[in-house]
């Protein structure tokens, strides 16, 4: 495979909140190279956000503290001084956020916020910035870009919000996106279409990106891997085509079997992983799924599972995914759990 | 923008009109009377009344009032009745300090609130931003002619460093102009700063934990560009409401300052001319400075939409 561009080894994030110490991303590891979309998938609280938020330091240094490592081109970002980081923010890594209206200043107009990025990083003279912001306008496909430009974020509809905000994330050409729900916020169809773009962009400019979503239809269609989030921690990664087919953890089986069926007939219900997410305070002292899963015995109440490699492609946090899946594929085997 | 500006103007014509009754009203209906505190406690009743014919205050309210109004629109406001003066003369040749004042204050309130207010808003919940939450309150809650009568003394008596009370025009040097205004200034400003340093935060506040300013954290902006530019410029708007009523309450409010220090403004005149029921005066002052506060207030609506596009007016 091509080369490492982000190797994220036993991420761990903890915010100092009022109530105490709480960790959000809880031993997360993770590798994305060059040219890949990987998605990152969970429901919301499940720390995905704080996971891309984290690669790139925007917490408040003093309500936060991490530990692991984030190496991006070999470098461990933890270690950088806050100026050194701002370099990378922006420049080599930039990130989409989920909401265009809020996420653009509503007092600077568009081609300002596109430029900022090259005068700083690129040391561009305003003139060319501004050139430039107008040719990256075009490039997501905003019509007459040299006159949307001196326009302001509420001058724009919804899509080209969003399609603006890709445009000032991909001005300095990054090598990693970090794309935080970029259509959730979207109908349908302006969906398909930055969906579309997005693609488009990571061929043209090979950059690598990091696509959070909690709709599974969305990584079915754009995705080459997929890590799946449940509280704090990854339960299970795979490429998109192996964690459809066939998905090993009993929280990825879940998530597959609520997603409603076009075909066939109407099932009278949809079904539903049963129970809430726990909080972060309230962690299970075992495996984090436990207090939801049907297959939960007492090791996974007491012992956390580790993150195993089942295969070339997947991974799996689970005691006893081998069980399950052999359970409904051949009757009632029980193989012994080692 | 101009027909934006017309139709604002023709709007407070009503207004006017409205305060033009009222004060009207109240003035001509409070006891007590110009004829008599003229003529002295000596006067026999029939004198008063002679006067009091003779300026014409036995005709019935509402035609004094259209007699007034119908001067008024034309300009003329009346003459006092004590000083020998019109009373455009006397509100104009009171107003230099009155402003004079206003401005020090508000350049002082301003100057220390803002980047007070800023300091507290990224330091939050730390010692420094509770300090100045702490002393925020304090200034609010001392009555400006508490402070001013302590300033007066101890920089005024006892360090001897500014003169206590009095006034000099600007005409006679900027500095003579200054020394008599800090003290005042001081005393009336200190309000001003604290309410509008509390706004700063809480408007800072808010701005920072947008997404714009994680957006723009995100594309490597320095902490320095993203809060003096992206968070400043945002939280902008509700800290100019509030200048713009303090700025209001500083041209009108200053009576009790003025008069603690001595300062021949607008707002002794007022006190003078409600003791003698000067009332030309009274209504010539109330009308001017409902001006004044409807003009301050369409300064800062203009400068909304110079600020915030989103309030701007020509835009389509």
């Amino acid at each position: 495979m091509t080369t490492e561009l982000l190797n994220v080894e036993q991420l761990r994030t903890h915010f100092y909140t009022e109530k105490g110490t709480v960790t959000a991303v809880d031993d997360v590891s993770f590798t994305i190279h060059e040219g890949e979309i990987v998605g990152l998938v969970g429901e919301s609280g499940c720390g995905k956000s704080v996971t891309s938020q984290s690669i790139m330091r925007l917490y408040d240094e003093y309500m936060v503290e991490y530990e692991g490592k984030i190496e991006f081109n070999g470098d461990n970002l933890l270690n950088y001084p806050i100026k050194k980081m701002q370099k990378i923010r922006g420049d080599a890594i930039s990130m989409i956020f989920q909401d265009p209206l809020s996420s653009l200043n509503p007092v600077f107009t568009i081609g300002k916020q596109i430029a900022e990025p090259l005068m700083l990083h690129h040391k561009k003279s305003k003139k060319e910035a501004y050139e430039r912001a107008v040719e990256l306008l075009a490039l997501t496909g905003i019509p007459s870009p040299e006159k949307r430009v001196h326009e302001y974020p509420h001058q724009l509809s919804g899509g080209m919000r969003q399609r603006a905000m890709i445009a000032v994330t991909l001005a300095c050409e990054p090598k990693l996106l970090i794309a935080d729900e970029p259509t959730t916020a979207l109908d349908v169809t302006i969906q398909a279409q930055i969906l579309n773009l997005m693609r488009d962009l990571n061929k043209k400019l090979q950059m690598g990106i990091i696509f959070i979503t909690h709709d599974l239809g969305v990584v079915a269609e754009l995705c080459d891997r997929v890590m799946v989030m449940y509280l704090g921690q990854i339960v299970e990664e795979a490429d998109v085509k192996t964690l459809f087919e066939q998905p090993l953890h009993p929280y990825t089986r879940g998530l597959i079997k609520s997603i409603p069926q076009m075909t066939g007939e109407r099932k009278s219900e949809l079904s539903v992983i049963k129970g809430n997410v726990p909080s972060l305070t309230n962690k299970p002292k075992g495996c984090r799924f436990s207090t939801r899963c049907e297959f939960a015995d007492e090791k996974c109440i007491e012992e956390m599972p580790p993150l195993k490699t089942h295969s070339d492609t997947k991974k799996v946090r689970c005691w006893h995914y081998e069980e399950i899946i052999a359970r409904e594929e051949g009757g009632h085997v029980h193989a012994s759990s080692t | 923008m101009g027909i934006y500006i017309l139709k604002r103007i023709v709007s407070l014509l009503p207004v006017l009109f409205v305060v033009s009754v009222v004060i009207f009203g109240i003035v001509h209906l409070t006891p007590g009377d110009p004829a008599s505190y003229m003529l002295g406690e000596e006067a026999s009743p029939e004198q008063v009344n002679e006067l009091r014919e003779e300026l014409g205050l036995n005709d019935p309210i509402p035609v004094q009032y259209l007699n007034w109004l119908g001067g008024v629109v034309q300009g003329d406001f009346g003459d006092s009745y004590f000083m020998n003066q019109s009373v455009l003369d006397a509100i104009f040749s009171h107003i230099g300090p009155t402003l004079s004042l206003a401005i020090v204050a508000e350049i002082i309130a301003l100057s220390i609130s803002i980047p007070i207010g800023i300091v507290a808003a990224i330091k939050r919940g730390t010692a420094t931003d509770q300090s100045v939450m702490v002393v925020s309150l304090m200034g609010m809650a001392i009555p400006s002619f508490l402070l001013a009568l302590f300033l007066a003394l101890i920089f005024g008596v006892q360090l001897g460093w500014l003169p206590v009370a009095g006034y000099q025009p600007l005409s006679n040097g900027l500095w003579n102009h200054l020394q008599y205004l800090i003290l005042p200034a001081i005393s009336l400003g200190a309000i001003q700063a604290a309410l509008i340093a509390r706004m700063t935060r809480a408007s800072m506040l808010e701005v920072l934990n947008t997404d714009y300013i994680k957006m723009a954290r995100s594309k490597g902006m320095k902490e320095r560009t993203v809060i003096y530019s992206h968070a400043l410029k945002n939280a902008f708007l509700p800290i100019l409401t509030v200048i713009g009523a303090t700025f209001g309450a500083l041209v009108t409010g200053a009576v009790v300052t003025e008069t603690i220090f001595n300062i021949p403004g607008i707002g002794q005149l007022i006190i003078n001319s409600i003791e003698r029921r000067d009332y030309t005066i009274i209504q010539g002052i109330v009308l001017f400075v409902t001006l004044i506060y409807v003009t301050i207030n369409l300064i800062i609506d203009l400068l909304y939409g110079f600020i915030d596009p989103r309030v701007r007016l020509d835009s389509k």
